[in-house]
């Protein structure tokens, strides 16, 4: 779970610098910007998520 | 040797004398992160920051500033999509060849060699009482060798993310002229990474999963430490703002009362917040606040109003507050310095609240939200995957977590063999009612 969030944290960020770069309308880029953001939000939920799991695995 | 452009005498003075002022947030938060810990880890916390702040400083001026660089000094650029992309720069190393004068490149070598240390200083707070003495030199030299010059570089140094207005039309670029994730961004990240790796402290979760609240042992350290810091802060949000927002020394009166207003704004909802929550106040909660009004308050300090810097602190002190309990209680970050929640999580909305209302004063900057997205998701999305894989290999490389005996002890016995405070002793009798 935690390899599959980092991999969305660097996905979502990905998306964020391919708005930059391919994008030339102001609206299109802000929206994938945002759609990239999201991404690493999913991916961070996940990697919290397993942090959770292993302290509780742990315990 | 190479030739900058040269400041005016009193620029030059002033932002010397702001400069000299930010190793009191060193000695700030060095206190604030010792009286949220345990007594018997009390002398390897400070210890421990000192010796941050010496490999810190050691490693930046030894590779670090090759890696940053100043804008306008030889970089690499990759050119993507016919346009020019600033990685990293590539100046030689040791300063060799470095004009030290009262130019503004030497000044900012001067400014980053003490803001390393303060960015290297944060993940100590977060796993303080369990993490090895020689693991947290370690990981301070990866990250003031490497983690913290190469964001640095993308910001400060003429990178990509402070060309993103030029090349993308993207208001003034990223904007961040004090550090708020630059230093306290990276810095609280890798305090995150620093904390999922290490695990909580023994004996902080029940077995219901419920956190045990382990006090800090002595919260004047941790109050007078944010009177420090604040001192600090002034010099550290003065100097980012002449150096890299092009503020003259007229503008730096407004960075003192909007630094002031916001820490205050801050740390007074932080109380409130705690009051509401638990009954009293909480000391420990709303230092934090206070920590985390000074973060928020240096993405854009000199660029906004004192109302916004007010609006901008009291929104800080709810998010820290509740960002503490959250973090803690349902995601089960053992924090004891409340480093992520002051340090990352308010240094990412001071970005973000830079993106809102820095445009108000600089005559309008349309896009400049969206340039802080794009550093806020290059923060999130690249430096926390990489300062975490970092570690990660430090760690089968050199054990960070004390052994469970270290632990018991105490870091001070265990890891130097004296405590810091060898004649205090607890008697039975001082807690029979009398």
């Amino acid at each position: 779970m935690r390899p599959i969030g980092f991999l969305l944290l660097l996905a979502g960020w990905f998306l964020v610098l391919a708005a930059l770069e391919m994008l030339n309308a102001a609206t299109s880029r802000a929206i994938f910007v945002l759609a990239g953001m999201a991404i690493e939000i999913l991916g961070l939920m996940l990697v919290f998520r397993a942090n959770l799991i292993q302290t509780e695995v742990e315990d | 040797m190479q030739q900058s452009p040269v400041w005016s005498e009193i620029s030059a003075a002033l932002c010397v004398f702001s400069i000299l002022l930010v190793p009191l947030a060193v000695a700030g938060l060095a206190l604030t992160n010792n009286g949220l810990g345990k007594t018997r880890s009390a002398a390897h916390a400070m210890l421990a920051s000192m010796c941050v702040v010496a490999v810190a400083a050691l490693v930046y001026i030894a590779i670090g500033f090759s890696w940053e660089g100043f804008a306008g000094r030889s970089t690499h650029v990759a050119i993507i999509g016919g346009k020019p992309w600033d990685w990293i720069a590539a100046q030689p190393l040791f300063l060799r060849g470095q004009e030290l004068s009262n130019s503004p490149a030497s000044l900012a070598v001067l400014l980053q060699m003490f803001a390393v240390g303060i960015a290297a200083m944060i993940p100590l707070s977060a796993a303080a009482d369990r993490w090895r003495f020689g693991a947290i030199c370690a990981s301070s030299a990866v990250m003031s060798g490497w983690t913290y010059p190469l964001f640095a570089h993308w910001v400060w140094g003429g990178g990509w993310l402070s060309q993103v207005g030029v090349i993308y039309g993207l208001g003034r670029g990223f904007l961040d002229t004090g550090g708020a994730g630059t230093i306290h961004g990276v810095g609280g990240l890798t305090a995150l990474a620093v904390v999922w790796i290490i695990g909580p402290r023994t004996g902080k979760y029940s077995e219901d999963g419920m956190p045990v609240g382990i006090p800090g042992h002595n919260l004047v350290h941790v109050v007078f430490g944010c009177i420090l810091a604040w001192a600090g802060w002034l010099g550290l949000n003065s100097a980012g703002a002449m150096l890299f927002g092009g503020i003259p020394p007229t503008a730096l009166v407004l960075v003192g009362i909007n630094t002031t207003l916001c820490a205050a704004g801050s740390s007074l909802v932080a109380v409130i917040v705690t009051k509401i929550r638990f009954g009293r106040p909480d000391a420990s909660i709303s230092a934090n606040g206070w920590i985390g009004g000074l973060v928020a308050s240096s993405a854009a300090t000199a660029m906004i109003s004192p109302a916004v810097a007010i609006i901008i602190g009291l929104v800080t002190g709810g998010l820290v507050a509740l960002s503490v309990e959250w973090l803690e209680m349902y995601l089960r970050v053992d924090d004891p310095g409340g480093a992520v929640s002051s340090h990352a999580v308010a240094g990412l909305w001071g970005l973000l609240a830079a993106g809102m209302f820095a445009g108000i004063r600089t005559a309008g900057a349309p896009g400049q939200w969206l340039a802080q997205l794009v550093g806020i998701a290059t923060l999130v999305g690249f430096v926390l995957p990489m300062t975490y894989s970092l570690n990660w290999v430090l760690n089968r490389l050199i054990h960070y977590r004390v052994e469970s005996d270290g632990e018991r002890q105490g870091m001070d016995l265990y890891e130097l063999g004296a405590g810091a405070y060898p004649e205090f002793m607890v008697h039975s009798d001082d807690f029979i009612q009398r």
